[in-house]
């Protein structure tokens, strides 16, 4: 379980906080079927946190309940030391929550910089008769927010492809952009859906390399799905393990390495 | 060779936001406009503004209209024909009711009455998705058009069940009512196709458009990184409505003068405005031009070929429009989903290029 | 018994005769989306394309006369001779079978996994195709469909009641075509329902409805089968066509009955036959009763045109996926 929420320093010199977000006894059913089985843990202010489990663990339905798409039928969600209130999936993205997909969700008709941009939606003040006109308040914001999404662009290195349409990007472009896209909206908890799922090394090595720097320099809190193993280990603060929707272990990724549990669940037979 | 953009660099964003990002564009553009407004309007007469220019104009912003919802939104609506009678009975009404008042701000109005009624239809699409909405835009399209005619406060209790435009003066000139000059049935379609152009490009390329795509894209996750999905479908109604309420009005008082509902905004009208956007390109401001003036040319062109030249009769032709239209259709949608407008992009692409194929 | 609530009766009755052919032409629509994810919307036109074709073959018209003669100056009409009704229906079968194999190579192979709006407005496209070609093919003047269906009120029926409410009721009116419409409808489902539950090919087909892909590994030709449904709803088509086209003659507002099943099926959902049947009666006795009670007396009548239509759109906002329609859960 959750130690106590004293804020500390990492080895490496990040600072982690207390706790952002607290979820507490979460059920969530689909009919008869239970996906999520009275689970609680926490995220960290600042920290990586990541979620594994094998296939149909539950683990992007939990995703899923944190920014708001599912409504669990039992427990509660505690974001920045309040109890969150029902709400739809929008509100919770303008709360600063920003997630990326497992399956990729861009919008395909689009560019890649409309893409990015549509990230920003929160950031928007000016109404709908400003931006008919396309002057003053409208045009200031638009290029305010052209300037934040070219940052991002810069960050993560796609300026080469800012007017592709996103349809034509091979596959781990479009994961990038999609990182891109949730940046875009500065969250405060980003959540990463197997962020290197069907990558090889070279681009998963790249993907961990963004991941850790957003984390460093936006100091972003990060919670992520992800099944190689060697990543888990290596980005992560600690470890929540997930298994037929229930909660087998949590704890750092060496705790979580020497549980007889886990191990027996999931480490021993789904990986090298 | 002249066609490119090596050379053309942007040094603001916004230079490489505005509409034409080259320059041989916006200098066809600024031409276009100065031959539409300085040039047509003198040389006009009566059946060029009758029987294609005037349509074009107005069937261009219903297009116009209709791409909103459809082509950036993704919500397909067989309603059109209904929302342009609301604007048409709501133009009316106002004509009668305020007779002192400018006949353009009747329009106006008459494209906001319509919005509302627009905004109000488009509440079921926050549950129902696809074509269960497609299908439950019919139930506007019916109701209204049975509304209008049952409603004899709507035609003002008269006999025939008809409205009829008064005649309304701009600057001194009739531009509804039997009198009106060609030139000023045409210039007055022209104001508002280009006023509604305008705003439809800037909403477009700016946040409320990136709304629209997103929720068309994939609404979900649009809804998960922060669209609200409620505003942008309604948004989409609201000024997609407008501007079908626009053009119903212009269709009514400038080109017609005197309306059915049934005969004039039924289906079918829904049918053919839907074509055009298909035609033309979904998505696509300019592809709303291409299609509605390629579906106001079809009919005279057959009729001109079947009619004048081959002397078959007109029913034959009739059908023959139907086969075309119909086979057309399927054959965009099996070859190019995004219409005429795609098929000029392309011939851009590969001019830019010209002479080197890479 | 009061005459009023008898005569209420009679309209009840007379609506779920009316629900019977909707969920008819409904069926129809119901077939093709189960086994292709097709809402095709010309199924109406389909309806009003048989029965041409049958009024046509049966009276031994030149398909395309009128074009023949426009090209070439002739003067030909008619073949002179007339075909019996069942060896028309049997042509007209043929003709419709044809058309749905020319639908599926020339269309919608090319429109495979297109997404479902795409595929309804490849449809309307279509239905304005065909009632081009069945305009072309024979002419677009109205024309009787004499089957030897009984026309009508039933004296039966309404000598058997009439004694009911007193001197002032003079008993059910009810149509003879009605009720023979009600026990082909009724003829045509069960068929329908056996075939697909106990033939191989029916099988074969909610194997496709299930999945297409799976269907497609265990050797399943998907291209037969969608060949099969559309003729399927070719021949559900034509009875439609017969049972409306006798009744109100063969001419374009046939086709607007297309509209007429678009609430049923809203309302039954698109996937199911027992929702399309409910659906269809629902819709039958709704729009009757609502027009005899309200719109006729309080709204001026007409009611009909969008009753259906307002219905089922309410009732969507509340149960999106219609009465039978299985539930969706979204994912991302």
């Amino acid at each position: 379980m959750t130690a106590d929420a004293t804020p500390y320093v990492t080895e490496d010199g990040r600072q982690i906080g207390g706790v952002m977000m607290d979820l507490r006894d979460i059920t969530l059913r689909f009919g008869g079927v239970e996906a999520i089985k009275s689970i609680s843990f926490d995220i960290r202010e600042g920290e990586i946190r990541a979620i594994i489990g094998p296939n149909g663990a539950g683990k992007s339905s939990m995703l899923n309940v944190i920014s708001g798409f599912y409504k669990p039928q039992e427990g509660e969600v505690h974001f920045r030391g309040k109890k969150r209130p029902p709400m739809r999936p929008y509100q919770v993205a303008r709360q600063g929550v920003a997630r990326t997909f497992q399956n990729i969700a861009l919008f395909e008709g689009m560019s890649v910089l409309d893409n990015i941009m549509t990230g920003r939606m929160g950031h928007i003040k000016s109404n709908m008769l400003a931006q008919a006109i396309w002057a003053g308040k409208a045009q200031r914001e638009e290029n305010e927010n052209r300037e934040a999404v070219e940052r991002i662009i810069d960050f993560l290195e796609i300026q080469a492809i800012r007017k592709t349409p996103v349809g034509r990007l091979p596959y781990g472009l479009k994961k990038r952009v999609e990182l891109a896209r949730a940046l875009a909206a500065e969250p405060d908890l980003l959540l990463l859906d197997e962020p290197m799922a069907g990558m090889n090394v070279e681009e998963k090595e790249d993907m961990s390399r963004f991941i850790l720097d957003v984390n460093d320099e936006f100091g972003t809190t990060i919670a992520l799905i992800e099944h190689d193993m060697g990543v888990v280990m290596d980005l992560s603060d600690r470890v929540v393990v997930m298994d037929y929707g229930r909660k087998i272990g949590d704890g750092t990724p060496d705790e979580v390495r020497n549980n007889q549990e886990v191990i027996d669940a999931y480490l021993g037979v789904a990986h090298d | 060779m002249l066609y490119r953009e090596a050379g053309d660099f942007k040094t603001t964003y916004v230079a490489d936001s505005q509409t034409f990002p080259l320059k041989l564009d916006r200098i066809g553009f600024w031409v276009t406009m100065a031959v539409a407004w300085l040039v047509i309007p003198f040389v006009i007469n009566d059946y060029w503004a009758s029987s294609l220019l005037v349509p074009f104009l107005i069937y261009a912003i219903a297009a116009i209209g209709l791409n909103i919802l459809t082509g950036y939104c993704g919500q397909v609506s067989l309603g059109t024909g209904g929302f342009m009678a609301v604007g048409a009975y709501a133009c009316y009404k106002l004509m009668t009711s305020f007779p002192d008042i400018n006949i353009m701000i009747h329009i106006v109005l008459a494209g906001g009455i319509t919005a509302i009624v627009g905004a109000a239809f488009g509440l079921p699409s926050l549950r129902i998705k696809g074509f269960y909405l497609a299908v439950a835009t019919l139930a506007a399209q019916f109701f209204l058009v049975w509304l209008f005619n049952k409603v004899a406060w709507f035609y003002n209790y008269s006999a025939s069940g008809q409205i009829n435009a008064p005649e309304r003066l701009v600057a001194g000139v009739a531009v509804t009512g039997p009198s009106t000059p060609a030139w000023a049935q045409y210039l007055i379609c022209l104001f508002f196709v280009t006023l509604c152009a305008l705003i439809a490009r800037n909403l477009t390329r700016g946040t409320i458009g990136r709304s629209w795509m997103a929720i068309r894209d994939m609404d979900i996750a649009a809804e998960i990184i922060g669209v609200n999905p409620l505003k942008a479908k309604l948004t989409a109604f609201a000024v997609s409505s407008f501007f079908v309420g626009i053009a119903g009005a212009l269709f009514f008082s400038v080109y017609l003068g005197a309306v059915e509902v049934g005969e004039v905004f039924g289906i079918q009208k829904s049918f053919l405005v839907l074509f055009m956007i298909i035609i033309g390109g979904l998505g696509s401001i300019f592809g709303s031009f291409a299609g509605a003036a390629f579906l106001v040319l079809l009919p005279v062109a057959l009729k001109w070929i079947g009619v004048d030249v081959m002397g078959w009769p007109t029913d034959l032709v009739a059908h023959f429009q139907l086969v075309i239209v119909g086979a057309l259709i399927m054959f965009f949608l099996i070859k190019e989903p995004h219409g005429l407008a795609q098929l000029w992009r392309l011939a851009k692409e590969k001019l830019r290029l010209w002479p080197f194929p890479y | 018994m009061s005459a009023d609530f008898l005569y209420g009766i009679e309209v009840v009755l007379n609506g779920l005769m009316a629900g019977v052919l909707y969920a008819l032409v409904a069926l129809g629509f119901v077939l093709i989306y189960k086994a292709s994810g097709i809402f095709n919307y010309a199924q109406g036109v389909m309806a009003l394309f048989s029965a041409l074709t049958l009024a046509g073959i049966m009276s031994g018209q030149v398909p395309f006369a009128h074009l023949i003669n426009a090209i070439f100056g002739t003067d030909i009409h008619y073949f002179g001779w007339n075909v019996p009704v069942l060896a028309a229906i049997i042509l007209t079968l043929v003709v419709m079978v044809i058309f749905a194999w020319c639908v599926q190579r020339f269309v919608f192979r090319h429109l495979v996994g297109q997404e479902p709006i795409i595929l309804f407005m490849a449809t309307i496209g279509l239905a304005y195709f065909l009632e081009g070609v069945g305009d072309l093919m024979w002419g677009s003047d109205i024309k009787t469909l004499a089957v030897g269906l009984p026309q009508g009120g039933s004296l039966w029926v309404e000598d058997a009641t009439s004694g009911l409410g007193g001197d002032d009721f003079y008993g059910f009116f009810i149509d003879k075509l009605d009720m023979v419409a009600t026990v082909v409808a009724i003829i045509l489902v069960a068929g329908l329902i056996a075939f697909s539950q106990y033939t191989k090919q029916g099988r074969a087909m909610r194997a496709v409805a299930d999945d297409h892909q799976a269907a497609l590994s265990v050797g399943i030709s998907l291209n037969f089968i969608w060949v099969l449904v559309w003729s399927l709803a070719g021949l559900v088509a034509l009875v439609a066509g017969i049972m409306w086209g006798a009744k109100s003659g063969v001419q374009f507002s046939l086709s607007l009955i297309a509209l007429k099943a678009l609430p049923v099926l809203m309302l039954g959902g698109f996937t199911s036959i027992p929702g399309a049947i409910v659906g269809g009666l629902i819709i039958g006795v709704g729009e009757k009763l609502f027009e005899y009670l309200i719109g006729a007396p309080f709204l001026g009548g007409a009611t009909e045109n969008w009753f259906a239509y307002v219905l089922a759109l309410l009732f969507l906002v509340f149960r999106p996926q219609g009465l039978f329609g299985e539930r969706i859960i979204e994912r991302v």
